[in-house]
């Protein structure tokens, strides 16, 4: 299959600038500065290419939503804070093939008429930071950055943003105050970052992938990008494979590849010649899948008609006799540690579920603790400023929903039947 | 102990300055910087970052300890970070964190008494695919076992 960002990645050169031009770098670039930004929208448009960063919103309508009027600077900020649990894609995008998304961003860019960039990647990325830094200084230094970029008069500076740990930070809103040096708070909506957003000004903010993408759509055309993938969801998606399989780690995949190939060929099966016992398809925050349902297409679609999401591509899989109360167990601690404390539903919601299923996994679960925790999930979903609650709230519910019997044993014998342990 | 950042750290933050069109973006970056020279985020660097930004300490201080990755006590030399989340949870982080505990004589968030090793368990290091995995202060160390985190740290100098 034609890949579209990871050909070149196992190259540990391409990371650097005269390998990537070696590869036809920046030709894209070239060929950008010779179209109009609304003919690149248009391709970005007929490329069906949906945000990578979980949300899955059409990359080229959000582009639209930037006021008409030119009178105020309008920025990009990159979200590279990769944050949710299972996923781990950007950072190879960032290490290894750094160029893809400098060139997208100075493409971009240029379609936006934006003449700022911010690259906000997650604190802990130290050395994937580095490397972008590098990429950065070298393209400013080849004339791809900084001022009349191959003398086509457009000015564009770009700057690496580094975060302090904090999961919110993922969130755009919320990445954007942490930009502008405050707490990680995210802000309501509307206004939208697109009319309002970083320092003011008009704001897109996308995901690294997405990003990265827009070389090969302008090279090669948005329909041939879009029939990488299936209707609606174009090109490749780079999936994260995690947990129990034989071989972990990013495929760059068919965005309507099936899920169940993904786990069973290019993962190579469960370990240890294990049953599959459930999955969470696209990151720790998506709805948990059984193993009989996961023979689908991995579209935002698809996905959606079985109740649960593709979200970030990061597919964690569970094997059979890991405890599923202590699972959720683990994730509920995450989005305790992980709420900002702005919402209430969110601060006590998140604390509360960390709190029962804990006990309910340690052998102290009250009769009503199931229904407790449904209840508490009701009072949660859409009532909070920022998604955060919401993502507790989808696998508690289907861990429960479809997993209730091993929370009523533990509940029953007053005991994690699977000794409290993975 | 008064905090002021070197010539090369002072560089740094006029760099930054420039970067950003308002002054408090370089919060963040400062706080890094801070963290870098000294060692961690103390008090009198909570004050000096606010009057070079040109705002309250207690704005300073309400940021910095937002984020998990500011420290605002000193830690180890070797700052082990080891983390829990669902990854490498299933794949035996809790068995490494425990055997590094028993190893160091420490639990997580304490540091051992010659103050050389801090060991702390975090949320999800994005490093799913090479699960379990730990980092030590700016280095990440994958696909651990309990034979490669004691050859790690028993090389640490």
């Amino acid at each position: 299959m034609e890949k579209v960002l990871t050909t070149h990645f196992a190259n540990e050169r391409y990371r650097r600038l005269d390998t990537y031009r070696q590869y036809g770098g920046y030709e894209a670039l070239k060929k950008a500065f010779a179209m109009t930004p609304e003919a690149i929208i248009d391709e970005v448009k007929k490329a069906n290419l949906r945000g990578r960063g979980g949300a899955g919103f059409p990359a080229g309508v959000k582009w639209g939503f930037l006021p008409k009027d030119l009178s105020h600077p309008r920025v990009l900020v990159i979200n590279a804070d990769e944050g949710e649990p299972g996923t781990f894609k950007d950072r190879l995008i960032m290490s290894r093939g750094p160029h893809l998304l400098l060139e997208g961003i100075a493409i971009s860019c240029f379609a936006l008429r934006a003449h700022a960039c911010w690259i906000y990647i997650r604190g802990e990325f130290v050395r994937e930071a580095g490397v972008v830094d590098e990429a950065v200084a070298e393209a400013y230094a080849a004339g791809f950055l900084g001022k009349n970029i191959l003398g086509s008069g457009f000015d564009l500076d770009v700057t690496v943003h580094r975060g302090a740990g904090a999961y919110i930070c993922g969130e755009e809103t919320s990445l954007i105050n942490s930009l502008e040096g405050k707490r990680g708070w995210p802000r309501l909506k509307p206004p939208f970052p697109a009319s309002v957003g970083a320092f003011g000004l008009p704001t897109i903010v996308n995901n690294v992938e997405t990003i990265a993408d827009i070389p090969w759509i302008v090279t090669h055309g948005g329909e041939t990008f879009a029939g990488l993938g299936v209707e609606k969801n174009g090109g490749t998606r780079l999936i994260g494979v995690s947990g129990a399989v034989n071989r972990p780690g990013v495929y760059e995949l068919s965005a309507g590849v099936n899920l169940k190939e993904v786990i069973y060929h290019h993962a190579g099966g469960i370990r240890d010649g294990k049953e599959l016992k459930a999955v969470i398809p696209g990151g720790s925050s998506t709805p948990v899948l059984r193993p009989d349902e996961i023979d689908v297409s991995f579209d935002i679609e698809s996905m959606a008609k079985i109740g649960t999401m593709a979200g970030s591509g990061g597919v964690i899989v569970i094997p059979e006799g890991a405890c599923m109360v202590r699972a959720l167990s683990v994730l509920m601690n995450f989005y305790a540690h992980e709420s900002c404390g702005q919402c209430t539903p969110c601060r006590e919601g998140t604390g509360w579920l960390k709190k029962i299923v804990g006990r309910i996994e340690a052998g102290k679960g009250r009769q009503g603790d199931i229904e407790l925790i449904l209840d508490l999930c009701d009072n949660m979903m859409g009532r909070t400023i920022c998604p955060l609650a919401d993502a507790a709230v989808m696998p508690a519910q289907s861990f429960i929903w479809k997993f209730r019997e091993e929370f009523d044993r533990h509940i029953g014998e007053q005991k994690c039947p699977y000794g409290n342990r993975f | 102990m008064s905090a002021v950042f070197s010539e090369t750290g002072r560089a740094e933050f006029d760099r930054l300055l420039t970067r950003y069109p308002d002054r408090k973006s370089v919060i963040l970056p400062a706080l890094h910087l801070a963290q870098k020279e000294f060692g961690y985020v103390s008090d009198e660097a909570i004050v000096y970052i606010a009057g070079l930004v040109g705002t309250s300490p207690a704005e300073i201080e309400g940021v910095a300890t937002f984020y998990t990755m500011y420290n605002r006590k000193p830690v180890g030399k070797y700052h082990v970070q080891i983390c829990r989340n669902i990854s490498c949870s299933l794949l035996g982080a809790e068995h490494l964190i425990e055997h590094v505990s028993k190893k160091l004589g420490v639990r997580p968030g304490e540091t051992t008494p010659d103050g050389k090793f801090t060991l702390a368990t975090v949320e999800c290091l994005g490093s799913c695919g090479t699960a379990p995995v730990m980092q030590v202060n700016d280095e990440y160390h994958e696909n651990l076992t309990v034979e490669s985190i004691d050859r790690i740290l028993d090389r640490l100098p």
